[in-house]
C-alpha cells in the first residue's frame, strides 16, 4: 500500500492551467508554457511544504482536523504573510465552476447588505468554557452514568455474538493468527487464560439496585395500563445507552409475557410486548444478536399463533400479526448472516405452514404477511406463484356455504393482504408519486387481475399510488359507485346501500357487511381548496357495536373541519408500525 | 535560529556559519556561566579553549571575509576571537594541515576558503554569498551568532567531537559527481549483495539502505538530474522501513535543487551523520565487498555520510535493530550515552515534622498518643540515608525552603501516608475533569502537585485556571488597599486577598497565539504558559497577571515546565534548541542543541539535575543541567515524541509517540557498557500486551489531554468534550 501512495506523492504537482488562471487574476497575461510548469513545480513543493508546517500546529493544537489558523501558522513560521479572510473554525465551501475549458475552485463571497447585519438582533454569545468532573472509573470498574459510554459499544457486542469461537474456543484459528511466532503450545496455553480472562466479563449480568429498580418500573410501565407511561418507557428503552446489562432480562420478559399472553389470548399484552421488541431493536447502542433464540420465536408466535385473541371475529389482532411481521423483516434484515441463516429459516416456516391445506386461517395471513415483508425476491418467488391458488381458496369460502364467520373474516383479510401488495409494487414503479396522473398500471398485474376476477361485484380501479390502501367491496350483490373527478380519482364503496363517501359508517352499521376499507379522497368540487384527504374506515359487524363506537371516535366525518392531516398522519404511524391506540386496541 | 529572522538568504548563511562552529566548538557551558547572552564574554569564553582546529576555522573565516572584502567584520571578528592580526596569514597552512584530521587538504591555504565558500554556496545556491551578506549590513550577523550560540552548540561538539569533523568533506557534500544513470545499479548491487550474506550480517548491513538512499537521492537531486531522482526514489523508496515514510514524503517532495535551501530535513542530513551501530565482522564484510567492485560512490558516501560505530561481538539480530532504530538521525553513538546519569533523588530537606494537630486529638482521645513519635523518627532516617546514585546535594543551586513549602511539604507527607498502594488487583479511580464548549480550542491542561487547581491553555490565546477545591481564586487588592492593611495582624495573609474578586476560575491575557504548553510552580505561586507566539509567560497566581514574557524563542514554544523544584523552568519549541531559564532572568541559563527537529516536549527529572527532551527527531534527549551536556539519546520511537513522564523515583522514564506505542526507558543506569548488544534500554509496551495492560477506560468523545496521579493515588484526567 505504502509502495502504491510514494510514487504518488512524489508526482502530485498541481496542473499548468491553474498557474495560468492565477497569473491572469493579477494581470500578467501570457505565461509561457515553460514557466507555468516550472512555477507549477515549484508552488507545489512550497505548498506541500506549509501543509506540512501546518500538520505540526494541528498536532499541537490537539485536534484532528486541520484549520485555517493551522495554515496561518505555518505560514508565519516561514515569514509569510497569513492569508486573511479565511477565517473559518469548519470546512469552507469551494466553489467550483467550469467554462471555456476551464475548471475553478473559488471560495464564494456574497455581498452583505450591512443595514441588514445592523438590523439582524445579535447572535446569542456562545457558552463559556467550564469544567465538570465526572468518575470515569471507581476502583477499575467504569460506573454506568451517562457521561461515560455505555459499558459495551455496540461493535463489541457484536463482535462477540457474531465471532464467539474467537473467545470460547481459545487456540484456534484466530488466537492462532495473532500468536504465529510462538510456539503452538504456548499459544493455546496463553490463548486459553485469555478466553477465560475475557469470558468473564461477558457473562456478568449482575445489576445494581438503580438498575433493577429501572428494570421495574420500565417493564411494570410496558405493560401497565397508563398509555403515557408507556410511551416513555418505550422511548427510553428505544434511546437510553446503557441498556445493555438487562438485555437479557428484557429478553426472557418478552418471551415469558408472549408464552403467557398467547395462552390466555390476551392481545393487549402481546402488542405491549411486540412494541417493546421494537423499541429495543430501535435502540442504536444494542445488538440483539444473543438474544435473538428468545425474541424470534416471540415474534413468530404473534405473527402466526391461530389464535391471539378471545374474540378472533372482533378483535383486531391482524394488525398485531402484520406488526410483528415488519419486526421479524426487520430482525431479518439486520441479523441474517450466513451462518445462522435466520431469513430463510424464517421463510421456511412460513412457507411450511402456508402451504398445509389444513392451517387456519388466522395463521395463513399470519404466514402470508410474514412473508411478503421479507422483500420483493421473496413476493415474487414465494407469494405470486401460489396467488391462484390461494384465490381459489378465498373464492371457495366466500362463495361458497357459510362455514364459520371466522373463516370468512379470515378469508377476507387474506385477500385483502394479498391484494394491495402487487399493486403496490408496480404502481410505486409506474408512477413517481406524483398525485395527479394516475395510470392504470395495476391493472396489468394478473395476481391483482384474478383476484379482483374472482368477486364479479369487484370494481377494477386503479389503486392511489402513494398509499397501500385499496378500496373494495368485498360481498357479493354490493353497489359500488366509482366516480372519477378530473384525474383525481374518488372511490365511494358502500356495501349495502350506495350511499355517499359521509356516511360510510352508518352504512357500515346498517348491513351485515363484515369490514370495508374505504379510501376517499376529497374531490375538487367537494372541498374546493382543500387539501387531500384519505381515511381509512374500518367498520366492523353491526355485533361489535362497542368497538365500533370506540373507533368512530376516530373517524372524523369528512364533512367536519377536523384536520385532515393529522388523520394522515395517522395512518402513517399505521403503516410504518407505531400502532395508534384507537384502532388497535380493542378495549 | 536563535536569531531574529530577517531574511531567507541571511538566515541561511547564519545558519551554515553556525553549524560550522558547532562542529568545532569545544567551549564549555560552565564558561558561561549565567549570563550567556552578553556577546563579548560568550566570545571571549571561546577563545581559550580554542584548540588547532578551532583556530583554523576561525581563520578559514576570516579568509573568506577578506576575500569578500568585508574588512569591518574581519575586524570584529578578530577582536572577538582574540586573534592578533599576524595569525591569520601564516598558521592557516599548518593549522589546517594538522587540524583537518588527515583530510587531502593541497594547498590548505585556499583549500579552506574554498570549500568554506563552498559551503555557504551550498546553503544558497542561487544568490552569491556576499550579496546574502551584503544585504545584511555588515557582517554582524554571523558574529552574533557565533557569540550567542557556541554554549548551545557545545553539546554536539561533544558528542561529536571524536569523530572528526571532517568539516571540508562535509561542506562540499554533494558536489562531486558521478554518472547518475548508474546510481540505481550500485543500489542495487548492494541490494544483492546484502541480501545475500549470512542470514546473521544481513539485518545489520540492512541499516546501510536508508542513509544510503537518501544521501544518494539528494546527490542526484544536488545535481541536478531530476528525473533519475525521480525514477531512483520511486524504484527504491518501497524497500524502506515503513516507519521512514514520514521522511520520505518530505524528501519526494523535494526535486529541485532550488528546494534543499531551507529545508530543514534536508539540513539535517547533511550537517548531521546518520549513526549506524554495525559489529566488526559485518563492517569487515560490507567493506571488502566495496573495495572488490570498486564502488567508490556508495564507499564515498558511507565515510562521508554515515557515521559506523563499530563494535566487537556478536551481531545484532532484527528485531534487536528495530527496537533502537527509527530516529531521524540512526542511533545514538555508544559514547554518547557512556555519562553517568545520577538519577537518584535528592535528600528530603530534614523538617521538624510538629505532631499532627488532628491525629493527636484523635488519639487523646483513644487514650494512646504515644505512638505516633517514634513512626515519624523512622521517616526521617530513611530519608536521611544518601542515595548512593543521587547528585550531591548541591549539584546545582536550589532554592531555599520557604516557610510555606515547609508546610507543604509536612501536608505531602501527611498525604503520603494515606496513599493507596496500586496494583493489578487495585486499580486507581479516575476522576475525570471535561472542559465543556471548549470548541475544540483546549490544547495544554496541568494541575498542581496538591490537585487544587487546573490550569488550560487554550487556542484562542487565553490561559484559564480553575479551583477545583471549595477555596475559590482570589486577587491580591490593589497597592493602595494593602497599605490599610495592618501588618502584625496574624491572619495578614488572608487579609491581602480581595473577596471581592472570589470566583472559580479566572482567565489570564496576554499570549498572542495558542498557548501550546503549561505548568505550574510546586509551590502553586506561578503558572508557566508557552505559545505559538515564541514567548514563555510567568503568570502570578496571587495577582493573575502577567509578571515577565520570556523572550528567546522566536518561533512557536511547544513545551515549558517548571523543575520540580521551582525557581528552574524548561522550554522547547520550533527552533529546536531547549533553553533552561530561572525565573528571575529574561535570559536563558543553558541552551541544548543537538535535536534534529522540533522539541515537543520538555520534563524535568525528580532530582531537578536532569531535563529530558522529546522531539520530533524521534529522539529523547537526556541532558545535564549543571554542564549543558547531553547525557543522554533514546532512540527507539518511530514517530514524534509527544509525552514524557519520569518515575517518582527517577530511575525510569516512560515516553509515548506518535506511533502508537509506550516505551520505558531504564536508561540511566551504566547498563550500556560495551554488551549493549543485549540491552536495548527500553521495554516495549504494545498495545496489546495483557501482562501489562490493567484496564481501558473509554471517554465518550473526550481526547484525554493531561493525566495526573495525586498524592492519595488517584488518577485524574483531563480533556476537552468534542461532541
Amino acid at each position: 500500500m505504502a509502495e502504491e501512495r510514494r510514487p504518488k506523492q512524489c508526482t502530485v504537482v498541481l496542473p499548468t492551467e491553474s498557474m495560468k488562471a492565477m497569473a491572469e487574476s493579477i494581470g500578467v497575461g501570457q505565461l509561457q508554457e515553460e514557466s507555468c510548469a516550472a512555477l507549477s513545480e515549484e508552488v507545489s513543493y512550497r505548498i506541500k511544504e506549509i501543509a506540512q508546517d501546518a500538520l505540526k500546529f494541528m498536532h499541537h493544537g490537539k485536534r484532528r482536523k486541520l484549520t485555517t489558523s493551522d495554515i496561518d501558522h505555518a505560514l508565519k513560521l516561514k515569514n509569510v504573510e497569513p492569508l486573511y479572510g479565511f477565517q473559518s473554525q469548519e470546512f469552507i465551501p469551494f466553489r467550483f465552476a467550469s467554462g471555456g475549458g476551464r475548471e475553478l475552485h473559488f471560495y464564494e463571497e456574497k455581498e452583505v447588505d450591512l443595514s441588514d447585519i445592523i438590523n439582524t438582533p445579535l447572535p446569542r454569545v456562545p457558552l463559556d468554557v467550564s469544567l465538570k468532573a465526572h468518575w470515569l472509573s471507581i476502583e477499575g470498574v467504569q460506573p454506568a452514568i451517562p457521561e461515560n459510554p455505555p459499558p459495551a459499544p455496540k461493535e463489541q457486542q457484536k463482535a462477540e455474538s457474531t465471532e464467539p469461537l474467537k473467545v470460547v474456543k481459545p487456540g484456534q484459528e484466530e488466537e492462532g493468527s495473532i500468536q504465529k511466532g510462538q510456539g503452538a503450545i504456548s499459544a493455546e496455553a496463553k490463548g486459553k487464560k485469555e478466553g477465560l480472562m475475557r469470558m468473564k466479563p461477558r457473562s456478568t449480568h449482575e445489576l445494581s439496585v438503580e438498575q433493577q429498580l429501572y428494570y421495574k418500573e420500565i417493564t411494570e410501565a410496558c405493560v401497565g395500563s397508563c398509555e403515557a407511561k408507556r410511551a416513555e418507557a418505550l422511548q427510553s428503552i428505544a434511546t437510553d445507552p446503557g441498556l445493555y446489562q438487562m438485555l437479557p432480562r428484557f429478553s426472557t420478559f418478552i418471551s415469558e409475557g408472549v408464552r403467557v399472553n398467547v395462552v390466555q389470548n390476551n392481545l393487549a399484552l402481546l402488542i405491549y410486548l411486540m412494541r417493546m421488541v421494537k423499541a429495543l431493536m430501535d435502540n442504536p447502542t444494542l445488538y440483539l444478536e444473543k438474544y435473538l433464540h428468545e425474541l424470534i420465536p416471540a415474534v413468530v408466535t404473534c405473527i402466526v399463533s391461530k389464535q391471539l385473541c378471545l374474540r378472533p371475529d372482533v378483535d383486531n389482532h391482524w394488525a398485531l400479526r402484520d406488526f410483528a411481521a415488519r419486526l421479524m423483516a426487520q430482525s431479518c434484515k439486520t441479523f441474517s448472516t450466513t451462518t445462522n441463516n435466520i431469513q430463510s429459516r424464517i421463510t421456511k416456516t412460513f412457507t411450511k405452514s402456508w402451504l398445509d391445506e389444513k392451517t387456519q386461517w388466522t395463521t395463513r395471513y399470519g404466514c402470508i404477511a410474514g412473508l411478503s415483508e421479507l422483500g420483493p425476491d421473496v413476493i415474487k418467488t414465494l407469494i405470486l406463484p401460489r396467488l391462484t391458488v390461494e384465490g381459489a381458496r378465498i373464492k371457495a369460502v366466500s362463495e361458497g356455504p357459510v362455514v364459520s364467520n371466522i373463516d370468512k373474516i379470515g378469508a377476507d383479510h387474506v385477500q385483502s393482504l394479498l391484494l394491495p401488495r402487487p399493486t403496490l409494487t408496480v404502481s410505486q414503479s409506474g408512477i413517481g408519486g406524483s398525485g395527479g396522473s394516475r395510470s392504470p398500471s395495476i391493472i396489468k398485474v394478473p395476481s391483482s387481475l384474478t383476484l379482483m376476477s374472482t368477486r364479479p361485484g369487484t370494481p377494477t380501479q386503479p389503486s392511489p399510488p402513494a398509499t397501500k390502501y385499496i378500496v373494495m367491496a368485498t360481498s357479493a350483490g354490493a353497489s359500488s359507485t366509482q366516480q372519477v373527478l378530473d384525474g383525481s380519482l374518488v372511490i365511494t364503496l358502500s356495501s349495502s346501500s350506495g350511499s355517499s363517501v359521509t356516511s360510510t359508517v352508518a352504512s357500515a352499521t346498517s348491513t351485515l357487511q363484515p369490514l370495508v376499507k374505504l379510501e376517499s379522497r376529497a374531490a375538487s368540487g367537494l372541498g374546493g381548496s382543500r387539501p387531500l384527504q384519505k381515511y381509512i374506515v374500518v367498520s366492523l359487524p353491526t355485533s361489535a357495536s362497542s368497538s365500533l363506537e370506540s373507533k368512530s371516535g376516530m373517524l372524523p366525518p369528512s364533512s367536519s373541519s377536523t384536520s385532515p392531516i393529522s388523520l394522515e398522519a395517522g395512518m402513517k404511524m399505521d403503516h410504518t408500525g407505531c400502532v395508534p391506540n384507537g384502532t388497535l386496541l380493542p378495549i | 535560529m536563535a536569531a531574529v529572522q530577517d531574511g531567507q538568504l541571511n538566515l541561511e548563511v547564519e545558519k551554515d556559519i553556525k553549524t560550522e562552529i558547532t562542529n568545532d566548538g569545544s567551549g564549555n557551558i560552565n564558561a558561561n556561566s549565567s549570563s550567556p547572552g552578553s556577546t563579548s564574554s560568550g566570545g571571549k569564553s571561546k577563545s581559550p579553549a580554542g584548540s588547532g582546529e578551532d583556530q583554523q576555522t576561525l581563520l578559514a573565516v576570516l579568509q573568506f571575509l577578506k576575500r569578500n572584502k568585508l574588512t569591518e567584520s574581519v575586524d570584529i571578528l578578530r577582536r572577538e576571537a582574540g586573534l592578533s592580526a599576524d595569525a591569520d596569514d601564516s598558521p592557516v597552512s599548518e593549522s589546517a594541515g594538522a587540524g583537518s584530521g588527515g583530510v587531502p587538504s593541497v594547498g590548505a591555504d585556499g583549500g579552506d576558503a574554498n570549500s568554506l565558500l563552498s559551503r555557504v554556496s551550498i546553503a544558497t545556491p542561487v544568490a552569491p554569498p556576499d550579496c546574502g551578506l551584503d544585504s545584511h549590513g555588515g557582517l554582524a550577523t554571523p558574529i552574533y551568532f557565533h557569540s550567542s550560540n557556541n554554549c548551545a552548540c557545545t553539546v554536539v561538539a561533544a558528542s561529536g567531537g571524536e569523530d572528526q569533523p571532517d568539516v571540508n568533506v562535509v561542506l562540499s557534500a554533494y558536489s562531486q559527481q558521478g554518472d547518475p544513470v548508474l546510481y540505481p545499479l550500485y543500489y542495487n548491487g548492494l541490494k544483492k549483495f546484502i541480501e545475500s550474506v549470512l542470514d546473521c550480517h544481513r539485518a545489520e548491513l540492512s541499516q546501510v539502505f536508508y542513509p544510503l538512499f537518501v544521501h544518494m537521492y539528494l546527490e542526484l537531486v544536488y545535481n541536478n538530474h531530476e528525473n533519475e531522482a525521480k525514477q531512483f526514489f520511486e524504484k527504491f523508496s518501497g524497500d524502506q522501513e515503513c516507519y521512514y515514510e514520514e521522511d520520505l514524503r518530505i524528501l519526494s517532495s523535494m526535486s529541485k535543487k532550488e528546494h534543499m535551501k531551507g529545508n530543514e530535513t534536508m539540513l539535517d542530513f547533511r550537517t548531521s551523520k546518520f549513526v549506524l551501530r554495525i559489529s566488526r565482522d559485518s563492517y569487515q564484510l560490507l567493506k571488502r565487498h566495496l573495495q572488490e567492485r570498486q564502488n567508490n560512490q556508495i564507499w564515498n558516501i558511507i565515510q562521508e555520510h554515515l557515521y559506523i560505530d563499530i563494535f566487537d561481538g556478536m551481531p545484532r539480530s532484527k528485531s534487536q535493530i528495530d527496537a533502537m532504530s527509527g530516529s531521524l538521525a540512526g542511533e545514538g553513538k555508544r559514547d554518547a550515552n557512556k555519562a553517568k546519569v545520577f538519577y537518584g533523588l535528592l535528600k528530603e530537606p530534614e523538617i521538624e515534622v510538629p505532631l499532627d494537630d488532628e491525629d493527636e486529638e484523635a488519639e487523646n482521645e483513644e487514650g494512646k498518643p504515644k505512638k505516633k513519635k517514634p513512626k515519624k523518627d523512622s521517616m526521617g532516617s530513611k530519608s536521611k540515608k544518601q542515595d548512593p546514585n543521587a547528585p550531591q546535594q548541591t549539584r546545582i543551586p536550589l532554592p531555599e525552603l520557604k516557610d510555606s513549602d515547609k508546610l507543604d511539604k509536612i501536608m505531602n507527607m501527611k498525604e503520603a501516608t494515606k496513599k493507596i498502594r496500586l496494583g493489578p488487583d487495585n486499580l486507581p479511580s479516575i476522576c475525570f475533569y471535561s472542559f465543556l464548549n471548549a470548541y475544540q480550542g483546549l490544547t495544554a491542561v496541568d494541575f498542581t502537585d496538591d490537585s487544587s487547581l487546573i490550569a488550560g491553555g487554550f487556542a484562542d490565546s487565553t490561559v484559564r485556571v480553575w479551583s477545583v477545591t471549595p477555596k475559590k481564586l482570589r486577587r491580591v487588592k490593589s497597592a493602595a488597599d494593602l497599605s490599610n492593611i495592618d501588618k502584625e495582624s496574624d491572619d495578614v495573609l488572608e487579609r491581602i486577598m480581595d473577596e471581592k474578586t472570589a470566583s472559580e476560575s479566572k482567565i489570564l491575557y496576554g499570549h498572542s497565539g495558542p498557548v501550546y504548553g503549561i505548568s505550574f510552580s510546586p509551590d502553586r505561586n506561578y503558572l508557566l504558559s508557552s505559545s505559538e507566539d515564541g514567548t514563555v509567560r510567568l503568570w502570578s497566581l496571587q495577582t493573575f497577571t502577567c509578571l515577565v514574557g520570556y523572550k528567546g524563542h522566536n518561533y512557536p514554544v511547544w513545551d515549558t515546565q517548571f523543575s520540580p523544584y521551582g525557581y528552574y523552568f524548561i522550554s522547547g519549541g520550533h527552533d529546536r534548541v531547549a533553553r533552561l531559564w530561572a525565573t528571575d532572568h529574561y535570559q536563558p541559563l543553558r541552551m541544548f542543541a543537538g535535536h534534529l527537529a522540533d522539541i515537543t516536549c520538555t520534563l524535568f527529572h525528580p532530582n531537578s539535575n536532569y531535563v529530558a527532551t522529546g522531539s520530533a527527531d524521534r529522539t529523547i534527549r537526556l541532558w545535564d543541567v549543571l554542564t549543558g551536556n547531553c547525557v543522554r539519546i533514546l532512540t527507539g520511537h518511530k514517530g514524534p515524541i509527544h509525552s514524557l513522564a519520569f518515575s517518582p523515583n527517577g530511575k525510569f522514564m516512560a515516553s509515548g509517540a506518535t506511533d502508537g506505542r509506550v516505551l520505558l526507558w531504564d536508561a540511566f543506569d551504566d547498563v550500556e557498557l560495551d554488551d549493549f548488544t543485549a540491552a536495548t534500554g527500553h521495554i516495549h509496551l504494545p498495545e496489546n500486551s495483557q501482562e501489562l495492560l490493567l484496564g481501558t477506560y473509554m471517554t465518550k468523545s473526550t481526547p484525554v489531554i493531561h493525566l495526573h496521579f495525586t498524592r492519595r493515588n488517584l488518577l485524574l484526567a483531563a480533556g476537552a468534550y468534542n461532541p
